[in-house]
């Protein structure tokens, strides 16, 4: 894998099996790119766990901040890193001694950490890099085209509804993400 | 399967398009509604804030319109799309995206009238400076730019003249320069030309044109390529710093690789209003289905009609990329290797009184201000598009007084040349 390009169903298979997501780098400002994606994975039916040495012991959109990985006292499934690539790579070698292991290491956009990447593999970890779950998840939904974007997909099927009415899920198929 | 899987037909087709997720209609619904209701106070302002996707208002965004923005962007092969009310409100949405007042961009003479005007006196009083070059003599465009300069604007075929315009050697001086290239595609369409392939960053459309196809519906559209880092050098405040009106939210930051399409309808569209009516990108949307079939014979009756023009005793000159003969032909076979466009001038050893008198003549041609249509279409530049130029720029523009313009249609091309034949008789 050379985490240039990723195959649609290597994303797609990670955002229908992970369910409990640490955002590493949260911020309790609600213009920043990772409270916009908290607040989009929670819509969709994420457990979120907002990870901010800075802010520990408060809320981010009702969810508990901690300090670091090691303090969650619940399996987390992926770590979502908005730190800049060098420090990517202390933060994936700290989610590798957690058990349980998690199971996927995703990186931000502009975020890269080869090494880091590597590591977690061996560990037998999936890892994406330089990308951004909100906009991977509304592609796969085909929310992405409401904005106008090239979703990479095309279908002749109907696409489902939320259970609130919001359209989406087609990519990801029932089960996940959907909030009620 | 990703978009690159899919062929050029069958993305025209589907892209963007599935069946409505309401009620299963298999065409695009026309969702001719103002406004769309929001599931709680929190999705509201979930919405106004851009942290969810979803429709508020037909200003912004639209089902409808989607679906066409997210045809042409994966059309064109970039990452997003904002279209418009006609292909002069693109332009104006992008400039209003890169330019500050007292800033300065390089365009190339070889345009359409409409856009000439608007960047020598519209933008003028914007504070927004057009420095002109010449798409001839790349190093024209290479002296043009200063530090001063936000963006390189070029045709992909230039309108009047068909010029095909060397989009590589170009978008080389952009990347330089450090400034998006932006290509207006309307006359080659993606069919023939796709210029993010040669390096362009934005792309714009006067949908209006081959893209509807079929002259019924006004439209324009914005690609973004998602190849240009609007964060380097604070140069494009509007998409890397802190804005105001999202409570500080910077856009490239929060974007990524649409942040340029979605500048453009969060700040641009939403503050200047320029939108496209659901109706005509409906009837966009169901012209572009077809947009490779037409465009095929678009181009053979053009080269025909420019084959034949070329061996007629009036007719002085004809500038068609087309013409195994033209000096833009390598061009024509680099850039747009499908054929070299419908519209393209001749000149008239008359003058601009043998112009008018063909104009006037024509039965089958119709004598409009219009290009792109499934009727071929004739006009006489200098007393028209570009009546309001100077006699150097008509020079410049490839519009002089002798010049007529073609926009050769889908008709049977024996038709088409007979109606030429009695005109210029």
């Amino acid at each position: 894998m050379d985490h240039i390009s990723y195959d649609k169903t290597y994303i797609s298979d990670i955002l229908r099996s992970v369910k409990t997501i640490a955002v590493v780098g949260a911020s309790a400002k609600d213009v920043r790119p990772s409270f916009f994606v908290m607040k989009y994975l929670l819509d969709k039916g994420y457990q979120i766990i907002p990870i901010n040495p800075g802010i520990a012991g408060s809320e981010i959109l009702g969810q508990t901040v901690y300090a670091s990985l090691s303090d969650v006292p619940v399996a987390i499934d992926m770590v979502d890193i908005f730190r800049n690539s060098s420090a990517a790579g202390p933060i994936v070698d700290e989610a590798l001694t957690l058990t349980p292991l998690p199971k996927v290491i995703w990186m931000q956009l502009s975020v890269r950490n080869e090494e880091a990447a590597k590591r977690a593999e061996a560990a037998g970890l999936k890892v994406v890099m330089d990308r951004c779950p909100k906009i991977e998840y509304g592609k796969l939904s085909g929310e992405w085209a409401w904005v106008g974007g090239a979703s990479g997909a095309i279908s002749s099927k109907k696409q489902s509804m939320h259970a609130s009415g919001k359209m989406q899920s087609l990519g990801l198929g029932p089960g996940i993400g959907v909030k009620k | 399967m990703s978009e690159q899987e899919f062929g050029f037909d069958t993305l025209a087709i589907h892209a963007g398009a599935q069946p409505d997720p309401a009620t299963g209609a298999r065409a695009t619904p026309i969702y001719q509604t103002t406004s769309f209701v929001f599931d709680n106070a929190e999705h509201a302002a979930d919405l106004f804030a851009l942290r969810a996707f979803g429709n508020i208002y037909t200003r912004l965004m639209n089902p409808t319109t989607a679906v066409l923005e997210s045809k042409v962007a994966a059309l064109e092969g970039g990452t997003a799309a904002l279209a418009t009310a006609s292909g002069h409100a693109a332009q104006l949405l992008t400039f209003h995206a890169l330019m500050n007042p007292g800033d300065e961009f390089v365009a190339v003479r070889q345009l359409y009238g409409g856009s000439i005007n608007q960047f020598n006196h519209s933008f003028k009083s914007f504070g927004w400076n057009v420095v002109w070059a010449d798409a001839n003599d790349l190093s024209t465009i290479a002296d043009a730019v200063s530090n001063k300069t936000k963006a390189i604007f070029i045709e992909s075929i230039a309108n009047p003249g068909g010029v095909v315009t060397d989009i590589a050697g170009i978008a080389e001086i952009a990347q330089k320069a450090g400034v998006p290239l932006i290509v207006d595609n309307t006359l080659g369409t993606p069919y023939l030309c796709r210029p993010i392939e040669h390096g362009a960053n934005i792309v714009l459309h006067s949908l209006t044109k081959f893209m509807a196809g079929h002259g019924n519906s006004m439209g324009g559209v914005i690609v973004d390529a998602g190849n240009f880092d609007w964060g380097k050098d604070g140069k494009y405040p509007m998409l890397s710093e802190p804005n105001a009106s999202y409570n500080g939210m910077k856009m490239y930051e929060t974007f990524g690789n649409i942040a340029f399409a979605i500048t453009c309808r969060v700040l641009g569209l939403r503050d200047l209003g320029p939108a496209i009516s659901p109706t005509n990108a409906f009837n966009i949307l169901t012209g572009m289905e077809t947009l490779s079939l037409r465009m095929d014979r678009h181009c053979s009756n053009a080269l025909k009609v420019a084959e034949w023009l070329q061996n007629h005793d009036a007719v002085e000159y004809v500038n068609y990329a087309g013409l195994k003969d033209s000096p833009l032909y390598d061009l024509h076979q680099k850039f747009c290797p499908k054929g070299a466009g419908a519209v393209f001038t001749f000149g008239l050893k008359g003058g601009y009184e043998a112009g008018v008198k063909c104009v006037s003549s024509v039965n089958l041609f119709s004598h409009l201000a219009n290009v792109g249509d499934t009727r071929s279409l004739i006009i006489h530049p200098a007393s028209t598009t570009h009546s309001q130029l100077t006699e150097e720029q008509l020079a410049l523009a490839g519009a002089g007084p002798e010049v007529v313009r073609l926009s050769v249609g889908i008709e049977d091309v024996a038709d088409i040349i007979a109606d030429l034949d009695q005109a210029l008789s």
